[in-house]
């Protein structure tokens, strides 16, 4: 499933996965104890807990709409979209800002980390044993000194067609 | 100055200036076919639009340039420095002329033949002629132009083709060889002026130099639409802004900010409006091609037609205008296609033979207006059922239920044409759902009027522009929604305890408002807000309704509360949320809060109701009204005496007041001047007594040339109700009495009056020819009555029997007729049964039978045309009664 073709070349363009040169860096972000990382590049902002309008009848994972400085930015719940349960406590949560096709999305995680530079030589394929909707929203994992560290990928996570067609 | 002209000024002079640029980059790269087509074009274009202003001065000039560049484009000729300065000179002629035109509006006198001349000569020898001179000849120097003799170079080029080896070498300067001695005294003439007007050259320069920048193209300038579109949002989010500082201001009572914030406030409005302006266009612009579009058409289609264009000065943005254009032309092509008779269709139906396309476009509360107009055959309605049946979008029983407006909505349904054939124009059905999805997807709506042989109107509400809208905000489900203002129609606040109260019908909240029932939608149910936890009396007990209108339907929209209206940008939401039908985008508020915009057209989608745009709503009141009875419209009025007397509205042409004073008489019979002719009066009954002064109220009564009025006291009402005649009437000049809204009242015989006013009003001969005999059978006096003199003018001989066996009687005396009209419901042998009984007949089997009822549904319709009736006209339609009966006498 994740090996589909045509999205590959998407992959490496929007997550600048290509591995050459010694180290990468990502921004990290938490969700529950789970530590994520998406392409530093493909991130725009980091925003606080932020004044979501909920909409109506969308996908359960769209979590409603914000303002960013005039701009429209699409809130989107990656907790649900990987299948976690909702949060425990209550704590807003804090937003990556990335930009796909020139439309802005929010995506809410528990927690913002620090930006990391970590060595291409960490890099790990997904374990085969993956869950299948992680394994479809990973780009890989790197191995870090006491965490592991899994690449999001902005583009098949934003991709909401995709997903349900696999689904169905 | 012309507006086309000065456009046309502008234009023209920026393609010169890019034309020196390139042609000095072409000299550099001879071989680039970029460079090259792109002088070609722009030359082309200057060519093009001289002759279509009418400009042939500069078009000769641009021809011959022309040509040279195509030779050098196809490779006939090469690019060398004299041959681009042949063509800059061409180029320079051209700007001459046109310095004269921005300051003359007329084309200098004279000519360039010289210069064209030796174009041409350079495009059918490749050579230069009189190259030496060329840079400075500018032949067409003014104030002497070169006038050439004609017959002098046409032996100029004979001489030269004649010897065409000569010229052989492509960049050789000068001239062919000495040639035979006519040709080359001819040309010595043609040189010699020219020679000549190299002495002045220098003189004629200077002033042409500075004339190079147009004055006229200096005060415009043009930008890139991009920009301005750029500008725009800009300025939308500079209003945003401001609304947001506004809003956190207004809470505090004096604030440091309060002065600098009013005047960011109107400098903000002024900029927006500025900006607006730019973009706006007078929608003239849209209907430029209309003119000739409906003259082709009426050519192709033997029709004619008048197009009337009024408010073509009504600006609205360029962008509205753009997405309008192509409805616009299509509808009006429709109108002149579908909507208009051809000529003899129009005599026929006893109109001028010159249709009429109106367009009329007009502000309307930040809307604009668009109208567009027919006084042709009207949709027929009948066809539509038919259509819509085999189309399969309604059922017979379904339509039966419909509303007349409810089945005209049929035709914006997809691949829904009526027409019967495919014309080059219209008729391929890809018309009017396409029309109205264009007008809605930018916020507009078009509402459809149609009256069966009177013609169409389509109004079309467009917002002015897109960019910023005014929207209604409110609350439902803790969450706040903007609705578009331009679909709500009002707002109702429903309470158990006041005259609106929501009522239920198993479930489905319902609103009576003004005499109707208005379905209504709760927006935290559609929007599945409500999570359970809705009980009906909560709803109930108070709320608030958003009257929104889509198309002809009207629906309420219940809310729990309503906040201001707003100023909002239009932004589309993002792809994910594409597919919720339920908004049309999204905005952001003065409070700086996300909001989503709704979509009344999605809800009313979504909730069903519609399938075709037009439903219980607008529609229900007529249909409640009418029920199974057919009405009719009947003009009440009072004359002589204080009894009500009416007549049929449908046989009144007009109501006018009449000067008493103007009153002349002729012969002893009073007349007035009418519409440029005599019109007879004539009076109630004989001892009528008219007003000393004042005005007079008359109805007037037309059929073709001639019309008659018909002087009253006082025009009470115009009146739906069922005509039922109980009583008849032997007087003359009366039907009978029936009671019309809740009265009894005279109705008048208007055949009588008629005859009054022309003794031989039903007697003249206007078809020339014979009169085609028309058997008209109907039980009701009334009906004979009001039949017979419309028959009759329209130019048959008509007799009248009460019922099926005096027509039988007729028939078995030998009498033949024509056609024969016959009414459905009568005491004996009813309509059906007495066309089957004629079916098999020796004497009338052949003889064409009109069924007319009031039941027109598609069985009664069906039934007919099984016994043999070949057309049913609906009673009251006395237009479509008389064009039937046409149709059918000449099809026979």
């Amino acid at each position: 499933m994740s090996d589909n073709k045509a999205l590959v070349p998407s992959r490496e363009q929007n997550t600048g996965l290509d591995l050459g040169g010694a180290t990468k860096d990502f921004v990290t972000a938490y969700i529950g104890k789970q530590l994520f990382g998406l392409p530093v590049l493909t991130v725009q902002d980091v925003l606080g807990p932020q004044r979501i309008t909920r909409i109506p009848l969308a996908p359960p994972e769209v979590a409603g709409s914000l303002n960013l400085r005039g701009r429209i930015v699409t809130a989107i719940d990656v907790r649900k979209r990987l299948g976690l349960r909702e949060k425990e406590n209550s704590e807003p949560g804090m937003s990556i800002v990335v930009d796909q096709g020139g439309e802005l999305y929010s995506l809410i995680v528990d927690q913002v980390g620090e930006v990391l530079s970590v060595p291409n030589n960490a890099f790990e394929q997904n374990p085969a044993t993956l869950d299948p909707r992680w394994r479809e929203f990973s780009d890989g994992i790197f191995r870090l000194d006491k965490k592991l560290l899994v690449i999001l990928d902005v583009t098949r996570l934003l991709d909401f067609t995709a997903s349900v067609k696999q689904a169905g | 100055m012309d507006d086309l002209l000065s456009e046309f000024l502008t234009e023209t002079s920026e393609s010169l200036s890019t034309l020196d640029v390139e042609l000095v980059k072409l000299e550099q790269n001879p071989n680039d076919p970029d460079i090259l087509s792109n002088i070609f074009r722009l030359v082309h274009t200057i060519k093009g639009t001289c002759g279509f202003l009418g400009l042939p001065r500069l078009e000769a000039v641009a021809h011959a340039g022309e040509n040279v560049l195509g030779k050098i484009r196809d490779g006939e000729l090469v690019v060398t420095p004299p041959a681009v300065t042949l063509v800059l000179e061409s180029i320079d002629t051209i700007k001459y002329l046109l310095s004269e035109l921005e300051q003359n509006e007329t084309e200098p006198d004279g000519n360039d033949a010289d210069l064209i001349a030796r174009l041409n000569h350079f495009a059918d020898t490749g050579t230069i002629m009189g190259a030496d001179a060329a840079p400075a000849v500018d032949s067409s120097a003014p104030p002497e132009p070169v006038v050439t003799d004609e017959d002098a170079l046409q032996a100029l080029f004979d001489s030269t083709e004649v010897d065409p080896e000569v010229d052989e070498a492509p960049a050789q300067p000068e001239p062919p060889a000495p040639a035979a001695a006519p040709p080359a005294a001819a040309k010595s003439q043609a040189v010699a002026p020219a020679k000549a007007a190299k002495a002045q050259a220098p003189k004629a320069e200077a002033p042409r130099g500075e004339a190079k920048e147009s004055s006229v193209a200096a005060q415009t300038i043009r930008v890139n639409v991009e920009l301005l579109e750029n500008l725009m949002t800009l300025v939308s989010e500079l209003v945003l802004t401001r609304n947001q500082l506004l809003q956190m201001v207004r809470g505090k009572d004096d604030s440091e900010f309060t002065v600098p914030l009013q005047r960011l406030s109107h400098i903000t409005t002024d900029l927006q409006e500025g900006v607006m302006k730019t973009r706006m266009q007078p929608i003239g612009n849209a209907w430029a091609k209309l003119p000739r579009i409906v003259r082709d058409l009426a050519l192709e289609m033997n029709k004619k037609i008048d197009l009337q264009m009024i408010g073509a000065d009504t600006e609205l943005d360029r962008q509205v205008l753009e997405l309008i254009k192509d409805p616009l032309t299509h509808m009006v092509r429709n109108s002149a296609d579908h909507g208009l008779e051809d000529i003899q269709g129009r005599r026929d139906a006893a109109k001028t033979e010159t249709g009429t396309v109106t367009l009329n476009a007009y502000h309307e509360g930040g809307h604009i207006i668009i109208e567009i107009t027919d006084d042709g055959r009207g949709l027929n309605l009948e066809r539509i059922k038919a259509k819509a049946i085999t189309n399969g979008l309604a059922t017979e029983s379904e339509l039966e239920s419909m509303g007349d407006q409810q089945i005209q909505q049929f035709i914006f349904k997809a691949g829904f044409s009526t027409a019967e054939k495919v014309t080059s124009v219209s008729g391929r059905g890809v018309g009017m759902d396409v029309v109205r999805t264009n007008i809605e997807k930018i916020g507009g709506t078009v509402e459809l009027k149609s009256v069966e042989g009177r013609g169409s109107t389509f109004i079309i509400k467009i917002p002015l522009t897109l960019a910023i809208v005014s929207a209604l905000i409110v609350e439902s489900g803790g969450e706040r929604f903007a609705i578009p203002q331009i679909s709500v129609l009002e707002l109702v606040r429903a309470s158990s305890n006041s005259d609106h109260s929501i009522e239920r019908i198993h479930d489905t909240p319902v609103l009576r408002l003004r005499n109707r029932l208005l379905p209504l939608v709760t927006l935290k149910k559609i929007l599945g807000l409500d999570e359970g936890e809705t009980t009906a009396e909560d709803v109930d007990e108070e709320a608030f309704i958003v009257v929104a209108q889509v198309g002809t339907y009207s629906f309420g929209i219940i809310v729990d509360r309503v906040f201001d209206t707003e100023e909002i940008v239009v932004k589309p939401v993002a792809p994910i949320l594409r597919d919720l039908s339920l908004f049309s985008g999204n905005t952001i508020l003065g409070d700086g809060s996300v909001i989503m915009i709704l979509d009344p057209n999605g809800i009313a989608t979504r909730t069903g109701e519609i399938t075709v745009g037009g439903s219980q709503g607008v529609e229900g009141k007529a249909k409640s009204d009418s029920g199974d009875r057919e009405t009719t419209s009947m003009l009440v009025f009072r004359a002589g005496g204080s009894e009500v007397r009416a007549v049929p509205l449908a046989l009144v042409a007009r109501l006018e007041e009449i000067d008493v004073e103007n009153i002349e008489y002729s012969n002893g019979r009073p007349l007035v001047q009418y519409r440029g002719k005599l019109m007879p009066l004539v009076f109630i009954d004989g001892g009528y007594q008219m007003k000393a002064e004042g005005r007079q109220p008359t109805l007037v009564f037309q059929d073709r040339e001639r019309t008659m009025g018909l002087v009253v006291d006082e025009i009470v009402d115009i009146v739906d109700d069922v005509l039922n005649v109980e009583l008849t009437s032997d007087q003359d000049g009366l039907v009978g009495s029936a009671v019309i809204d809740g009265k009894a009242t005279d109705l008048i015989d208007a055949g009588y009056y008629l005859e009054l006013a022309f003794s031989d009003w039903f007697g003249h001969e206007d078809t020339g020819g014979e009169k085609k005999r028309v058997l008209l059978i109907d039980d009701s006096p009334f009906f004979r009555n009001l039949l017979t003199p419309i028959l009759s003018v329209s130019g048959f001989r008509v007799i009248a029997v009460e019922n099926a066996d005096q027509a039988l009687e007729l028939k078995s005396r030998g009498e033949m007729f024509d056609a024969i009209v016959s009414d459905i419901e009568m005491p004996g042998m009813n309509g059906f049964e007495f066309a089957e009984s004629l079916q098999n007949d020796a004497e009338w089997g052949e003889t064409p039978i009109i069924a007319l009822s009031s039941h027109t549904s598609e069985e009664d319709f069906e039934r007919g045309r099984q016994v043999g009736f070949s057309d049913y006209v609906a009673k009251f339609d006395r237009d479509a009664l008389v064009s039937t009966l046409i149709q059918t006498l000449s099809a026979v």
